[in-house]
């Protein structure tokens, strides 16, 4: 399993290489010959976006795809000046957006200030133009919203559930409160220790669902789910980062002793030249940044192959081809949603793990 | 390589809406969960050792109804022994005195009859004696008229005296 995920997110990093080379060559260009570019339509996918793409249209006259999206609020921060507007405004990147002073314009996905209307671009074909902070409510970030409204949504009526049922689960009980119980009885429990564990349950309940349900949502290919955002490394990387900061803030001494006085190793590895606490600093940035590749590789390598297969049926211009296709993707899928609580369990075990080496007292 | 670079603002919007998913699932979900559920396993432990409790209990009392049972057995055994014992004593203390009292009774039954014998045997003795003295009056007044028959009478008297 975990050698297939290896296998097929250095596939991705493939993938990503040959996107960011094919960027130049292709312009928003509406020819209707054009061939099929399932690494084009792959990585629009699992990339965020400012609009929230649904499908496209054909225009019966002239032939041309009209894409049809959910327009998102775009916010920007540039000079101390916020400007908010909706992204349907830049009608999918075909026209700038003027602001005051400024003027705004979409290229590949991201907001550049536009110079007298145009963009700069430098001899690798990458556009040289001031970037302003983008604080979007990007697909990304709508569906993280999404996502923690049906978390509100699912687990405050089911904690209220409690009072009124005397205690008995009933419904959505039955079915989440092991899988509660199990995070504490199973993750928390065992790797942090009985004294202790209790502080950090509700960052790891969290951390657990939040991951779990994004995974799920993400494996819905339609409107609200279909965005890529525990595959997005901005999301992947958060939520490590906060594990490295419980994990460090709760450091107790013999923590911090081990990684500045590593026990056991000879001194010459300590002093003059501090080689082994350099490598325990290594480690502790090594440790939340394994959990940050991880959970994107995983997910952002399942949306891969998912839209791969599909793909196949457009590689092949044949609808033949179909009956397979849809095999290997029902497969996939189901294979996706074992993934998607497996690497929600593996993010909280091994953040658990991290948590409970730092504040494990000294044997 | 746009996907491996972390977008400032979807940090942003993750690092807020996580935060605050913290806090309210923290308050509104986890905690009375767990507290829920705490209660409820220590709710059910206590009822669990209260049955268990309540087992030892009956099977106690069980106990204690078996030897009280089998005491009243070996007491009501006693008590029919002792009562056969009384039985039988008394039928043997009864036979024994009516035995006694019989024999007794045979006894002094034998003894009158000893008595009314000996006093029959007596009177038939002394009546004899007086028939014997008047029928030999008699004879000896006829006989002894004849001093012939009187000397023969003494001597058939006498040899007969002598054969007894």
């Amino acid at each position: 399993m975990k050698r297939v995920f290896a296998f097929l997110s250095v596939l991705f990093f493939a993938f990503a290489l040959i996107a960011s080379e094919e960027h130049p060559a292709d312009n928003h260009t509406t020819n209707q010959e054009k061939e099929f570019d399932p690494t084009e339509v792959i990585m629009h996918h699992i990339s965020d976006a400012h609009d929230w793409h649904l499908f496209d249209l054909t225009n019966k006259e002239t032939g041309e795809l009209k894409p049809v999206s959910i327009p998102l609020p775009v916010i920007l921060l540039h000079d101390g000046n916020l400007d908010i507007f909706m992204s349907s405004e830049f009608h999918h990147g075909h026209s700038n957006v003027k602001k005051g002073d400024k003027e705004y314009t979409l290229y590949h996905k991201k907001i550049y200030l536009a110079e007298h209307g145009e963009l700069q671009f430098d001899e690798h074909q990458h556009p040289t133009n001031a970037m302003p902070l983008d604080f979007s409510i990007t697909k990304n970030v709508a569906s993280l919203l999404i996502c923690a409204v049906l978390l509100l949504l699912i687990f405050i009526p089911m904690a209220k559930m409690y009072k009124k049922g005397k205690g008995i689960p009933r419904g959505i009980q039955g079915f989440l409160e092991p899988i509660v119980l199990f995070v504490v009885e199973d993750i928390a429990k065992p790797n942090i220790g009985e004294h202790k564990y209790k502080r950090f349950l509700p960052y790891l309940l969290t951390v657990f669902f939040f991951i779990w349900f994004n995974n799920m949502l993400g494996l819905i290919p339609i409107f609200p789910g279909g965005a890529n955002l525990t595959g997005n490394i901005a999301v992947t990387f958060t939520l490590a980062f906060f594990t490295m900061v419980i994990t460090n803030v709760n450091g107790n001494r013999n923590y911090w002793s081990h990684i500045f006085n590593t026990p056991g190793v000879p001194w010459w590895l300590k002093y003059p030249i501090p080689l082994m606490p350099f490598v325990e600093l290594v480690g502790v940035l090594a440790k939340p940044f394994a959990l940050m590749i991880r959970l994107f590789a995983n997910i952002t390598a399942g949306h891969i192959i998912v839209l791969s297969l599909v793909s196949l049926i457009f590689i092949f211009k044949t609808v033949w081809i179909s009956p397979a296709a849809i095999f290997f993707v029902l497969f996939m899928d189901v294979l996706e949603l074992l993934v998607a609580l497996l690497q929600a369990y593996i993010f909280t075990l091994l953040s658990a793990l991290f948590i409970g080496l730092a504040v494990q007292e000294h044997h | 390589m746009d996907l491996v670079t972390p977008a400032i603002g979807l940090v942003f919007w993750t690092v807020l809406i996580f935060l605050i998913l913290l806090v309210l699932l923290g308050k509104f979900a986890w905690k009375p969960i767990l507290n829920a559920v705490k209660e409820r396993t220590d709710s059910i432990r206590e009822a669990l050792s209260s049955a268990e409790k309540a087992k030892e209990e009956m099977a106690k009392l069980q106990a204690d109804n078996e030897v009280i049972l089998k005491e009243a057995r070996i007491e009501r055994d006693k008590i029919i022994k002792e009562a056969r014992d009384l039985k039988d004593q008394t039928i043997a203390e009864a036979k024994n005195q009516a035995k006694a009292e019989s024999d007794a009774i045979i006894a002094s039954a034998k003894a009158a009859i000893e008595n009314e014998k000996r006093a029959a045997i007596n009177e038939i003795k002394d009546q004899v004696a007086k028939l014997s003295v008047e029928i030999a009056e008699k004879i000896l007044a006829k006989e002894l008229s004849d001093k012939d028959n009187q000397k023969a009478l003494i001597e058939d008297l006498l040899n007969k005296t002598n054969i007894n």
